[in-house]
Order: structure tokens, then sequence, then C-alpha cells
């Protein structure tokens, strides 16, 4: 085990002072002067084409100082994956809550006045709520242009309201079942689940007179939004600048441009700055969140557990625009199998449109629904066969130089069977529980970069260093991370490293944090921009000292020669020599994007993410109690090992294991967005059930020893792991503890009651 | 019709002209420019906007700014003393118990009142305290944990 002097430390967060003292600013503390609010008017059908709007009585009001609709706005489709949203709606509204029109007011309350004097005519279209109903022919086509949209991935099947349908075939599917002695079909279904964090979304635009934008958004991906507000507006992207504050919480609801077309267009009309803050009941009904899914698993197996044929069905819901969709769809196909050495293996996943709010990435990204299916199966099998889910799980697993199950490249830094018998150990498996308790398991794999990012180093003449870096900080800690792998490598201070993140106008870009891909990808970036800047040290003070630049040492803010530890200079001398008197001030450069290895399998002709990205690996248990009179579910202990590379700051990485899994547990047990023919029934965090501290258990995060060679200092990624195996392992823990198995999410006591009555019945 | 109000924030006297139904949260974050109190849900359901009132916690945002004047209150900028930090926000950064720092104004007032009545709580209590106040992204355990450690110093 290496040894560090800040990775893998409990270093506290660089952003914990001012978040302790109330002075971080977040998009709502901002405003600039003579700044007005914004308000979005819309959409209370689901399905409907626009005849005509009057916003004449709006615009009169004292107050309001612009009302526009999609007349004013750009015209253009876009999204990146699938090009199929416009600013406003044009034409016809798709969603109970699309924006139609927008206000902006020198009050909030006024704005909220002018909204209400907005009238619409609309003439109702037919509209279809379900994702198998919108497959149906004869179904309401949400999108009939569907096949003339862009996208930046090729080779996307589309047709009628599928918007995208993944096809995976490996080995011979009908020869794996063939080969087996027992095959499983099981189906199960998953709801739609809203990202809550305490945060909402909000925008503040600046469109000054010369033309220079100014956009502050908490948005996951600045440079996307940057980028996609470009191409709408027709102007270049150096005339837009896109700023993220401080941001209360993301988990992907925040990814990709949202509000701030709507900010730039107020701000362009009325000429002033127009900042637009979604109240909690806009965020829930025109939120992105967790696409609801239907999923059919088939799986073969030899009577001794080892997997011969896994068939794979995927439904997912997009909602009325494809958003993540597309790459969701892709993502849940890919890690389906799980951990699995699978031999035949056959995925189809469709995203469908319906008339419902669009949905689009939230942590897990498509694989806590398909893992729900895929991993509750597994228990099944297990059970059936008379064998026991861990023992099942350690037979099939993956390990070290074999094949990523799907995408077929050579995997390094393999940890999954240590997180297995991490939690074997750690919840006691095995030992036997008191009556009405039970405990459950379940284990994933999934990605942890592919994108690129890059970063400078700037080394002041005092020897301490400024870090830019395009990556954005949503909350999880990666201005912490990003700081700790620049001061190692430079063999400084972390205290003298000061990071600026996320502005596209003086950071270098990134393409956003959202994948779990910040860690390896921006942390592999600024690690080269400060290798770059150590090596730019390094030769100046070969000079200086006479020695070979193999022969020095770089530790504690000096660089000495090794061996003789008084030929030293500090690199505050060596940085303010090239200051002011010869080779100019250090800035170090480090740019990143993983070159793909020769054996990567495509999916459908390409790649998403764009480039190679290492497997992480993880297994949690829930050690649950269950009320038989009142269907309630009591997590007793939880247990979450993640296999993520070696941790850079393992207080971080716990907090990521212990938050995700707190997540996945209002997923299993207590979260459901509940629709009513496309109209959202529970838009607010009262009867929107999140956990609170008395729900959730003390979570036991653990992180086996590992390093994997591609990663800054080792490591790879945790951030969106622990969500992922936490629902089907509650649902076989209670399983475990009644005999009951709940098929769909969340697990109400409902659905517990209903089903311990037929069990009952059944057992006479 | 704007009213003039009077009032004590921080130990500090404030004198601003407010509309009769203005939140104490609206008055706070957009008038007075106190911005360390949150907004999360102006309903009452998430503990964001928690504030101390006469020492007690309350929802700022189900509170009339109208009536809170005469009395005692203590935003998250009124709780580090002289530059110095208070134990429990020491404690909740050394215990990485920030994530977002979205929740955290309002839970380190929460806190703050609870410690003042009960010294010495159990987990049980500690999780029972801070029930009323929603976090997304820690799970709660080491917020749980800054408060029990502050507790115990």
């Amino acid at each position: 085990m290496k040894k560090y002097a800040t990775v893998g430390k409990r270093e506290v967060n660089v952003d914990g002072f001012k978040k302790v003292l109330g002075t971080a600013k977040y998009i709502e503390d901002i405003y600039l002067p003579n700044m007005l609010h914004g308000k979005l008017f819309r959409s209370k059908l689901p399905h409907a084409k626009i005849l005509k709007i009057d916003i004449e009585k709006a615009k009169r009001l004292p107050g309001v100082k612009a009302v526009v609709t999609a007349d004013d706005a750009p015209k253009k489709r876009f999204y990146w994956l699938l090009s199929d949203q416009t600013v406003f709606a044009q034409e016809k509204v798709r969603y109970i809550g699309q924006p139609v029109a927008a206000v902006a007011a020198t009050d909030l309350n006024i704005a909220e006045e002018a909204i209400s004097l907005i009238e619409v005519e609309y003439e109702e279209l037919p509209a279809v709520f379900s994702a198998k109903e919108a497959m149906q022919p004869g179904a309401p086509i949400i999108h009939e242009e569907l096949k003339s949209y862009k996208t930046m991935v090729d080779g996307v099947i589309r047709y009628e309201n599928v918007c995208t349908h993944i096809k995976i075939e490996q080995g011979d599917i009908e020869d794996g079942f063939k080969q087996a002695d027992h095959i499983f079909e099981n189906e199960f279904e998953t709801q739609a689940a809203y990202v809550g964090y305490l945060e909402p979304h909000g925008v503040l635009a600046n469109y000054e007179p010369d033309g220079k934008i100014t956009v502050w958004a908490n948005t996951q991906t600045p440079f996307a939004t940057r980028w996609e507000l470009a191409d709408i507006f027709e102007i270049p992207m150096s005339k837009i600048r896109v700023i993220a504050p401080c941001i209360g919480g993301g988990f992907g609801g925040k990814t990709y441009m949202y509000l701030e077309p709507y900010g730039v267009l107020l701000s362009k009309i009325s000429g002033k700055p127009v900042r637009i803050i979604l109240d909690r009941e806009e965020d829930i009904i025109d939120g992105r969140y967790r696409h609801p899914c239907n999923m059919k698993v088939k799986t073969g197996v030899k009577k001794d557990g080892a997997i011969t044929a896994r068939q794979f069905n995927l439904i997912y819901d997009a909602g009325a625009f494809a958003c993540e969709g597309p790459g969701i769809t892709r993502y849940g196909a890919v890690y389906c199998p799980g951990p699995y050495r699978t031999p035949n293996l056959k995925v189809d996943s469709y995203c469908v449109y319906t008339n419902k709010v669009p949905f689009s990435a939230y942590r897990g990204y498509g694989v806590p629904q398909s893992v729900f299916a895929g991993e509750s199966q597994l228990d099944i099998i297990a059970k059936e066969l008379g064998i026991d889910p861990l023992e099942l799980r350690l037979k099939n697993a993956v390990k070290e130089g074999d094949l990523q199950p799907v995408l077929e490249h050579k995997m390094e830094g393999v940890a999954y069977m240590d997180t297995l018998n991490l939690v074997r150990k750690a919840s006691n498996w095995g030992e036997k529980l008191a009556k009405n308790q039970g405990r459950g398991l379940a284990s994933m794999i999934y990605t942890c970069g592919g994108f690129s990012s890059s970063a400078t180093v700037k080394v002041n003449e005092d020897g301490s260093v400024i870090l830019l870096t395009g990556a954005t900080d949503i909350g999880q800690g990666s201005n912490t991370v990003l700081s700790q792998i620049v001061a190692e490598e430079l063999g400084i201070e972390l205290k003298n490293v000061f990071i600026v993140s996320a502005d596209t106008e003086t950071t270098p870009f990134d393409v956003g944090t959202f994948g779990d891909t910040c860690t390896h990808d921006a942390g592999n970036a600024v690690r080269l921009a400060a290798k770059d800047a150590k090596n730019q040290l390094l030769e100046h003070v070969s000079e200086m000292l006479e020695a070979n630049v193999e022969d020095l040492i770089v530790e504690d803010g000096r660089i000495y020669v090794k061996g003789s530890p008084d030929k030293a200079k500090s690199i505050a001398e060596i940085s303010l020599e090239r200051h002011y008197f010869e080779g100019g001030p250090v800035v170090g450069r480090g740019t990143f994007l993983e070159k793909a290895p020769p054996q990567f399998r495509l999916v459908q002709g390409n790649t998403f993410p764009p480039s190679f990205s290492p497997s992480t690996f993880a297994s949690q248990v829930a050690e649950v109690e269950v009320d038989p009179r009142t269907g309630k579910v009591s997590i007793l202990n939880f247990y979450g090992a993640h296999d993520c590379g070696q941790p850079i700051n393992i207080m971080n990485v716990e907090g990521q294991i212990e938050g995700a899994a707190a997540q996945g547990i209002g997923y299993a047990l207590t979260e459901e967005i509940y629709f009513d023919k496309g109209k959202i029934l529970n838009s607010d965090l009262l009867n929107y059930k999140m956990p609170t501290s008395v729900d959730i258990p003390n979570i036991v995060p653990m992180v086996p020893e590992n390093y994997y060679p591609g990663g800054p200092f080792g490591a790879k990624g945790v951030g969106e792991p622990g969500l992922i195996p936490a629902a089907p392992a509650i649902a076989n823990a209670i399983f475990d503890a009644v005999g009951v198995r709940i098929t769909s999410l969340p697990i109400t006591p409902e659905k517990i009651l209903k089903a311990l009555k037929a069990k009952n019945k059944e057992e006479g | 019709m704007k009213e003039i109000i009077k009032l004590i924030i921080n130990d500090e006297p404030y004198e601003v002209a407010v509309e009769p139904h203005r939140t104490l949260l609206e008055v706070l974050r957009e008038t007075i420019d106190l911005t360390g109190t949150k907004k999360g849900c102006d309903l009452g359901s998430c503990g964001a906007c928690t504030v101390l009132v006469d020492g007690k916690p309350i929802l700022s945002c189900l509170t009339l700014a109208l009536d809170a004047q005469g009395k005692k209150i203590t935003t998250i900028e009124g709780v580090a003393k002289d530059g110095e930090l208070d134990p429990l926000q020491r404690s909740f950064m050394e215990h990485g118990a920030i994530q977002c720092g979205f929740c955290t104004p309002g839970m380190i007032l929460t806190s703050k009142a609870f410690l003042e009545t009960n010294p010495h709580p159990t987990e049980e209590e500690v999780r029972k305290s801070i029930s009323g106040n929603l976090c997304r992204c820690t799970g709660y355990k080491k917020i749980v944990e800054a408060i029990l450690t502050t507790s115990q110093r």
C-alpha cells in the first residue's frame, strides 16, 4: 500500500468553510442590479395543438418588462443525444408542464400574476401515458418527425414512438438456453423517481447591449450548455460565458441546458438581467428524473448455478422528449447482465415516448432499473436451486483480466469478489436472524469514465498553485479531490492549492459532471497538468542544481538531489526565478480523453461514452425487519462494499456510498411520482417521500484495497454505484424475511400485505 | 402597502419596509441580503429555511416577517462568533457532514438548538431531532456523527 501525503486521507472539503458559514453562493443567492424575475407559462394539457396564444393582457400589467413565446425564440431543435426539443412548444404541446411562454417582471409576484393572464387556445389530441401502449400499432404518435431529428450518436434505431432501440447479441442465445438445466422467466416494474436535490433549478442570464451573454446556472454541464446556447441562438461560443456557482445537489437531474435559453431570451428582449428560480412544485412537474421501466428477464442456468444464457427486454418510458433517454437505454442494456460471465446474451432495450414529463439522467442512468430485475431474479434462481445467493454470485463472478461481460475489453483493477467477501464478513452472512428479519444481497458492474477533460496549473511566485478545471462540483466534492491530486503530484500542501472551476471563459473544457466520470477523467487531466508544471520546475532546477532530472526528488514544496537533501531549491524560489529572471511563469497543461483499446465492442456501430471507460464493482447487503401486520419495512443494517480503485479522499468516498445508498433505500421503499393521465399528483416534498434521518440506518461503507493503473493515483469512481444494488438487495432481504417476492418498486406496505395475504391463502 | 418593521437578527437591529404577507425567509434573503438561509420548498416540508427565534428552531418560510418582530432571530450568519467557528460548524467540516451544503445552515441551527436542550443525547435522539431537515446528499450518517461528537466534547 503506497504512502501518500494527501491521497487516501480524510481531507476536509475545501468548500466546507463557506458552506458552514452560510456564505457559499448558490444561484438564488446571486443577483445583479436592476435584475428582473422570470417565470414560465406551462401547458395544462398532455397532448394538444396550439391554436392561439394571447399575451396582450400579460404585457400590459405594470412591472412586466418582457413576455415571450415560440415566435420570439430560436426555432432550432436541440439536445445532444437526440435533437427533439425546442425552447418553447412549437405547434403542439406534448406534456402537462411544458413551457409555452415566459415572462420577466420587476417582482416575482407580478411575474406570477402575468402568467395567470396569458391565454392559450388548444385543440386536444389523443394522448398516450404508458410505454407499452405507446408501442402498440395505432397509438397516438408524439413526434411525427422523429426520423428527421439529428443525433450525435449514429446508428440509432428509431420508429413511431420508439426513440431508441438498443440491441445487443452475444454468443448464441438459443443454444445458451438449450444448455441450461433450468430456465427462469420473470417480469419487473419500476417507478418514476424524482431526483430530490434540495436546491431547485435556477438561472441568471445577462444579455449585454454589445451581445456578450453571461449565464450563471446550477448546471452540471456548463460547457455543453454553452455549446447548445451558441448553436440555437447562432452566436459564437466565445460570446457566451456559462458559470456554475455552488450547486445544491445534482445527481444527474441538473444535466445539460435547461432554463438557460429562457433567461437569455428574456434578458435579450427586456435589456436587463433576468433570474428564474423554479419553485419546488415546478421542479417536480417539469423536472428531469428517473425513467419508469418494465423489464422481462429470462435466464438459463446449469444445476450448479453457472449462467448459460440471459435475455433482457427493457422498456424505458421516455416521457415526451428523449433527453438522456438514448444513453440510459444503452447503459441499462450494457450493465444489466451484472458482473458475471455471460456466454450468451440478448438484450432489447427500448426508450418510448409518452405524454408525460420527459425523464432523464439520475444517478445510475438506467442501471438501477435493469439491475433491480437482474439481481432480484438471481435470488429467485438461488432459492430454487438451493444455493446460497452469495455463492451463486461468486460462482459466476468476473475477475482480474476477464473481459467486460458486454463490451468485451480486458478489465484491469477488478476487485468484484473482494466486495462480496467484505459484505459477507461485515453482515455476518449466513447467521440466523430473528423472525420476520432477513438479509439480501445484490451486486453490480458500472463504468467511471470515457469523457474528455482539461486543466491548467499555474504556479504562483510563492510556490502556491492555482488549479483551473472545467469540472463542475455539484456537491460531491470534486473541488477537494482534484486539489488533492494536484497537491500530491506537485509535492505541496493541500492548503496551497486554490481551485477555480466550472467557468467556460476561464477554466479549460470539461464535458460535465455525470456518469461517475469526474475523478477518473478530470482527475487524470489535472494530474497531467500538475505533472507538466512539475516537469517545467524540474527542468529549470536541474540546471540550478547541476543534476539530472531523474536524480531529483519533489517533496514538501522542495526539489532536492537524491541522496543530497541539502542540495535543494524550494518550488517558490524556482517559480520566482521563472517569473522574473528566466524561462517565464510555470503554467502546466493537461488534456485527457482515453483512447479506446483495440478490442472494444461497439454497440450498434458506436460507443457511448465516446471513449473507453474502466469498470467499477459493488456489492450491498441489506438487513431488514418486516412487520407482518402493517407491511412496514425497517432497514436494520446496510452494508455497501465498493471497488473504486484507490480512494483519493476516503471521507468523500464514504459520503458517496452512504448518500447514494440512502437514495436507493428511498427508491426501494417509499419514493414514487404518481401520474393520472399525465398529471403529476404529488408535486411536493410532503407527498413525495424521501427518507429522513429516522428512516436510514447506519450505513456501513467499505472499500476493498485496489489500484487501477489507468486512474489518477489508481482511482476509479464511486458516485453512482451506491444507489444501483440497493433496491434488489432490499427486495431480496424482504424475501428472506417473510417469503414474499415483490417485483415492482417501490415496495410499499400495501404490496407486502397483499403478497403475504396471497401467500398465507396458498399455504392454507 | 409596505409597513416598517424592526427585526433583531444575529444581535443586530434592522429596520425594513415589507408587505404584511412577506415571510421571514423572503425578508432575510431578499431585503436584508442574508442569503445563508435557504429556500428548498417554501412549504415547510424540507427544513432548509430553519432559523432560531428566541433560541427555538422555526421554519422561516411559514413565519410572517411581521410576527418575528421583537424576537431574537439567529441565522447561520450569526453562529460563528468573532471569526471563530462554533464547535458544531467545526465538527460538520471535520466529519465530512457537508456535501452540497444546501441543508447545512438549517441542520446546524436545528442541532445547535437541540444540543442546548439535550447536551448529551443518544444517537436515536439526535436522529429524531433532525428528522425535519431533509438531506439528499449524505444519507445523514456523517451529520449524526458530527452532532454526537460535538455533544461529547
